[in-house]
């Protein structure tokens, strides 16, 4: 495979609840909406290293619900989960979200959105936090504005993973 | 992560939602300071100061220690690293993870063009 632009990630505060992150992928958007919502497919990507998704149970229709169960090497696990709100495929889902463990107070309803632009999908994630408090504690740390030498160390260790997956790519 | 420590992972983002507050612990970050001290750069009274330490030491983010007849404030650094611990890893995840996908579409594309190039060879076009 040849060297991947990788495209940045943004995490930025929005309105007074939210958090909106943004990022864009060389797919068209069939792909990436449904990268989020096939099973099969989101238990090969939505996982850090280190860690897997052991459990991905979906039912995508309002009023379903979902539940991620993610297992690290070291046998830590944490898990999520919430119910439809909205989906208009492709474009769109709304759901509810709420960390078993949590971190910051109460729950929050996720805004996944899929724009696509010329063979480009621009995926916006809106994150709206119980309260303006919980919002902030996620936005204004110090670690959100960038934890530059840890990321430089983690981006080369993905670029490893990168081509090591690239090898031993299509059947 | 138990009820408690989630409490305290509450109180610690309440504390740091106000930019005077901040203030107040990147001043502490440069070492120990006393209330006077801390009042000085802000134009707020002792009172006012004193009443947003309060928040910050109920966060457990800024403890105080007699000294004679001062009583310097000093940075709790626990709180804050198990707060930004989370922050950094909720980050991480997102990134590492949308790199993965990357690498998933880029197969996807592959194969779907096997297909059609399949398809095409085997005369169904």
């Amino acid at each position: 495979m040849t060297a991947r632009n990788r495209e940045t990630l943004s995490i930025a505060a929005a309105g007074e609840r939210d958090v909106l992150i943004t990022r864009r992928f060389d797919a068209p958007r069939r792909l990436v909406y449904d990268a989020h919502t096939k099973p099969e497919l989101l238990r090969r990507w939505l996982c850090p290293p280190g860690w897997r998704l052991a459990v991905c149970e979906i039912d995508l229709r309002v009023g379903g619900s979902y539940r991620y169960v993610w297992q690290s090497d070291d046998g830590t696990s944490m898990g999520s989960g919430g119910v439809y709100q909205e989906i208009v495929a492709p474009e769109k889902i709304v759901a509810s979200e709420k960390f078993d463990d949590a971190w910051y107070p109460g729950e929050a309803v996720t805004t996944h959105t899929f724009e696509e632009r010329g063979g480009w999908t621009l995926l916006s994630l809106r994150i709206r936090y119980e309260s303006e408090a919980a919002r902030d504690g996620v936005i204004r740390s110090p670690m959100a504005s960038g934890v530059a030498a840890g990321y430089d160390q983690l981006e080369e260790m993905l670029a490893t993973d990168a081509a090591a997956n690239a090898n031993v790519s299509a059947p | 992560m138990p009820l408690s420590s989630m409490q305290r992972l509450d109180s610690t983002f309440a504390a740091l939602a106000d930019p005077t507050r901040r203030a107040i612990l990147a001043r502490l970050a440069g070492g120990e300071a006393t209330v006077n001290e801390l009042a000085e750069p802000f134009a707020m009274s002792q009172p006012a100061i004193s009443k947003h330490l309060k928040v910050l030491e109920r966060a457990g983010l800024v403890s105080r220690r007699r000294d004679a007849q001062r009583r310097p404030c000093r940075l709790e650094a626990r709180p804050l690293a198990e707060a930004t611990g989370w922050l950094e890893s909720y980050r991480r995840f997102w990134e590492a993870s949308y790199q993965n996908l990357d690498a998933l579409l880029e197969q996807i594309k592959f194969e779907e063009k096997e297909k059609k190039a399949h398809k095409k060879k085997g005369g169904t076009r």
